[in-house]
């Protein structure tokens, strides 16, 4: 059952060949008996779960059901739940308990979702490996001593496992995408505004876009389309119209032109990456596509202005973290600095006190115009990049990142090395367009993600192209051993 | 050596909208502690702001009325400090590209002059709540209902040369706010607060000095008491050899003095930059072409209408368009029959005055403006005296009704009748001869007393001109 997708899952629940309770007991007690190993979930609810499968069944057999009514999914940790501990993988909200649903989490249950627990992240979204969270790294389903990438590592880890059908992730720099594709997983970070914010703890805000974690682009699609669409409590929500995502899933390639941006494909990326996204550029020649080779020539300007930008906005975003309200508070502080030193300097992090630290710094008087105000201007070169590459090409294709997953431990003293990890995806959140990572042919037992770059409010087309290849591979259908 | 005093004053008028500049909490003043603070006014993780299109809208009419310039976009940027009334960490503000950019406005001084003064720029922003250090057993309370509330901080340039220039500046952009109706100008409890930057500088020298920054004053009274008070200050620090540190001081009314809260060096890198949660704001042409055509007539408009128009002296004009109620008040009295002269005396004496001990506003007068205007015409087609007036009015203030009403159920109509007056007349003359023949000695000031007996025995009704010439002819006689 737990092999099953969105689309298998939903249509046996209104068959009626199981119940949507039976469903959920099936995945709690996986996760009962395997999350110990993966460390995927930072809460797992129980009774939220089975209450709101519940409820799905009544849906179901009042025929009021929708594709995703009772169908088991978490949560990023990320997410604001009602009555349910919000974490955002930090010590800082380790006794938070949201009194409000996110904008995301509101409209994914009022589709009927059944959420089964909080998924492990990196600390407030800032890592790509998942070992900066507060409760411990999520271990990568196919090789426990290996990252399953960050920040929504948990998210990744466990719909590779198979202890959820799916799940919400968060994606700033690549946080949907790496992690997807160091587990194997399809991942959609959707353009900047189409998924409200509001209820996302906000990490760097012009940057930050909420999607899903699936096995199938097809899946993918039944989850954006209960995620997305304008929400007025979120100012740079879209008003876009909503387009049947699902509907075009099957649409012919023939014609497409694809673009290969030569800067993806130089010396820093790994042969056997390489290899696997070469196999899968020959299987969409085979569908009709044209491929073509383009250039983003300020890519290599992408990771630092992103480490300008987004510690930047995170400075500020996290200053709310005081220990006054709500969240972790130091033990009898003496006074109100004492309080705030210690409340933060106890409840954050290293890797989120680099970065609010970097962040300051680049606002600093004096500093704003060399840092933060030139990394602007860089960001709108590399949206020219793009939009000249649009004019040529309907998706930019390339790797999701230069290597596999990376061994825990590995990079975690050396924040640089990290950081280029994400080299391929930061500069989709810099320029605001969405993009995608799908299972492409593993090397050496590990998987390997595909990137797919698409226009502006453009994801129909990029879910069109990634489904057409999950037609006709099977690669995406792995399963590490033992889930 | 003499001194010149440079003052320039930043205002926070608070706006007068239903619900806060970005959510949607209520902004009524004096709830309980934390009753109206929502989830995006405490800060929560995860909230975010929305605009609200009415403080906008209030922050334009106060550019037009001070013919500013107004920008396409406006830009909400992120001011970042800590303090534990201010729940985000940051205060949504303006730095770059604020919604009113320079405009000027013309104040009228005692002396009868006027002078323009240059507003630098207007910008919107949120209040902070407040602190509360008392009852807590050495720890703070804080309120966050005032966290959120929209505020227009209104700049001007350091064009003011005296201490009168400053407190008519900010009594005339006072009146400008209120006016508009975008600010209920209530400053105890603080919807209108002044800031004041001050300097000297020798007469004759163009730098200017360097300047002190006085905040937390809510009065127009503290205001010149605060700035006389820092004025001295200066030419004592000066005048004795030091020099003076650019630094933010704190106004304390009950000591009347002004104290350092901190030095330039001890100031916050405030950090600011565009708030990425908020879309710049773009103003379109038809909007501002709105706002223009909705703009309410400003004060120096009115005043210059109601001179010409009512024939109204300067003093009596200035009067009654200090705010717009008292000069829609009188415009009402005015349409319901009132004469003009008497209905400004009316207005600002007689109600203003019984207003006054009353404790009331002119929102809550007993006496409506058709019934101040039903009064006035009946002291003009000589229904009853002057005198005999101020005893309806206190009936309709009491709820007795109209004048006419009043008039008629006391019984109070003047007796304009010479017939019906001269027998009284007669018979007081008759009963007076000692009186009657000092008079016809040359003693003519005994007019008066006859006058008061005439109206004593009319019980004030009979017309005082006609009891004076029946009066004349029959003694005269």
């Amino acid at each position: 059952m737990h092999n099953k997708t969105i689309a298998e899952l939903g249509a046996g629940l209104r068959a009626g060949e199981f119940s949507s309770v039976e469903l959920t007991r099936h995945f709690l007690k996986r996760i009962d008996s395997l999350d110990e190993g993966l460390n995927c979930y930072i809460t797992v609810t129980p009774d939220v779960a089975l209450q709101a499968a519940e409820a799905a069944d009544q849906r179901i057999s009042a025929g009021d059901a929708g594709p995703l009514t009772g169908i088991p999914i978490a949560q990023k940790d990320i997410f604001c739940t009602q009555g349910v501990k919000t974490s955002c993988g930090s010590r800082m909200l380790d006794s938070f308990i949201s009194p409000y649903d996110a904008t995301v989490v509101e409209r994914l249950n009022a589709a009927g979702v059944v959420m089964l627990g909080k998924a492990n992240m990196d600390e407030f979204a800032m890592g790509s490996s998942n070992e900066t969270s507060f409760y411990g790294p999520v271990r990568n389903p196919w090789d426990r001593e290996r990252v399953p990438g960050g920040s929504s590592g948990g998210s990744a880890a466990l719909v590779a496992a198979r202890l959820a059908v799916a799940a919400t992730g968060t994606d700033t720099g690549g946080s949907i995408r790496q992690p997807a594709a160091l587990c194997g997983i399809t991942g959609l970070k959707p353009t900047y505004g189409r998924v409200s914010r509001y209820g996302m703890i906000a990490f760097a805000s012009s940057l930050d876009q909420g999607g899903p974690m699936t096995r199938s682009a097809e899946d993918a699609a039944l989850m954006l389309q209960a995620m997305a669409g304008f929400d007025p409590r979120d100012s740079t929500s879209a008003e876009e119209p909503l387009p049947d995502f699902s509907a075009g899933l099957n649409d012919s390639l023939q014609g497409l032109k694809i673009g290969l941006p030569k800067e993806y494909f130089d010396e820093g990326l790994d042969a056997g990456v390489a290899a696997s996204v070469e196999a899968a550029i020959e299987e969409y020649r085979k569908l009709g596509a044209e491929v073509v080779e383009i250039s983003l020539p300020n890519t290599h300007l992408a990771v630092p202005t992103y480490y300008v930008v987004a510690p930047a906005e995170c400075s500020s975003n996290l200053s709310r973290f005081d220990g006054v309200r709500y969240g972790y508070r130091c033990e009898d502080p003496k006074d109100l600095e004492d309080l705030y030193k210690r409340s933060r300097g106890e409840g954050f992090g290293e890797e989120v006190k680099r970065r609010i630290m970097i962040g300051t710094y680049a606002l600093s008087a004096g500093y704003y115009d060399a840092y933060y105000l030139k990394a602007q201007k860089i960001r709108h070169l590399i949206s020219d990049d793009f939009k000249a590459a649009f004019e040529q090409v309907d998706v930019v294709l390339g790797p999701s990142t230069p290597t596999t997953a990376f061994g825990l431990g590995e990079k975690a003293d050396d924040p640089v090395t990290m950081y280029l990890n994400d080299i391929y995806t930061i500069a989709a959140n810099l320029a605001g367009l969405p993009g995608m990572s799908v299972p492409v042919e593993p090397v050496e037992g590990m998987p390997v993600g595909l990137q797919l770059i698409g226009n502006y409010f453009d994801e129909a087309k990029l879910l069109n192209v990634a489904h057409k290849l999950q037609q006709v591979t099977d690669w995406h259908k792995l399963a590490p051993e033992g889930c | 050596m003499q001194w010149e005093t440079v003052i320039g004053l930043e205002v926070h008028a608070q706006l007068a909208t239903k619900s806060k500049i970005f959510s949607g909490a209520s902004t009524a003043y004096g709830a309980a502690p934390n009753t109206q603070a929502c989830n995006v006014d405490l800060a929560f993780p995860g909230v975010l702001p929305v605009l609200n299109r009415e403080a906008v809208n209030c922050a334009l009419k106060f550019g037009v009325a001070v013919g500013a310039e107004i920008g396409k976009r406006s830009v909400f940027a992120r001011k970042n400090y800590f303090y534990p009334d201010l729940p985000k960490g940051y205060q949504i503000s303006q730095f770059e590209l604020p919604i009113v950019g320079k405009g000027e406005l013309t104040v009228e001084l005692e002396s009868g002059e006027s002078k323009v003064i240059g507003i630098t720029r207007a910008h919107l922003e949120e209040d902070a709540g407040k602190s509360l250090h008392e009852d807590f057993h050495g720890l703070s309370g804080i309120d966050l209902n005032r966290a959120g509330t929209p505020l227009l901080e209104i700049v001007s340039e350091p064009d003011m040369r005296s201490i009168k220039e400053a407190v008519a500046y900010a009594r005339k952009i006072h009146q400008l706010v209120v006016y508009l109706g975008i600010c209920d100008g209530n400053m105890q409890e603080g919807s209108f607060r002044v800031d004041a930057n001050l300097s000297i500088r020798p007469y004759g020298q163009e730098a200017f000095g360097t300047r002190t920054e006085l905040k937390n004053i809510n009065s127009f009274r503290f205001l010149e008491r605060a700035l006389n008070y820092e004025l001295e200050r200066q030419i004592d620090v000066v005048e004795g050899g030091g020099r003076i540190v650019q630094e933010t001081r704190l106004y304390d009314a009950d000591k009347d003095e002004t104290r350092s809260m901190r030095s330039k060096e001890e100031a916050n890198d405030y950090r600011y930059f565009p708030d990425p949660d908020l879309l710049p704001v773009e103003i379109d042409e038809s909007l501002l072409e709105q706002i223009r055509d909705e703009m309410p007539e400003l004060p120096t408009a009115k005043l210059q209408r109601f001179i010409q128009t009512y024939a109204l002296g300067e003093k009596e004009a200035n009067a009654l368009t200090a705010s717009r109620p008292l000069a829609d008040y009188f415009e009402a009295v005015v349409n319901a029959g009132g004469e003009t002269k008497i209905a400004a005396n009316w207005v600002t004496m007689e109600l203003g005055g019984a207003l006054n001990k009353a404790g009331l506003n002119l929102a809550n007068s007993p006496v409506s403006p058709e019934q101040m205007g039903g009064l006035l015409k009946r002291i003009a087609d000589k229904t009853i005296s002057g005198k005999i007036a101020k005893q309806v009015f206190e009936a309709i203030w009491n709820g007795e009704g109209d004048a006419d009403t009043v008039i008629k159920a006391k019984g109070l109509k003047q007796i304009t009748d010479t017939g019906a007056m001269e027998p009284i007349v007669d018979e007081i003359i008759a009963n007076n001869p000692k009186q009657v023949e000092q008079f016809r000695a040359g003693k003519e000031k005994l007019l008066g007393f006859f006058v008061g007996q005439v109206m004593k025995a009319t019980r004030g009704k009979a017309n005082p001109e006609q009891v004076n010439e029946l009066l004349l002819k029959k003694l005269k006689a």
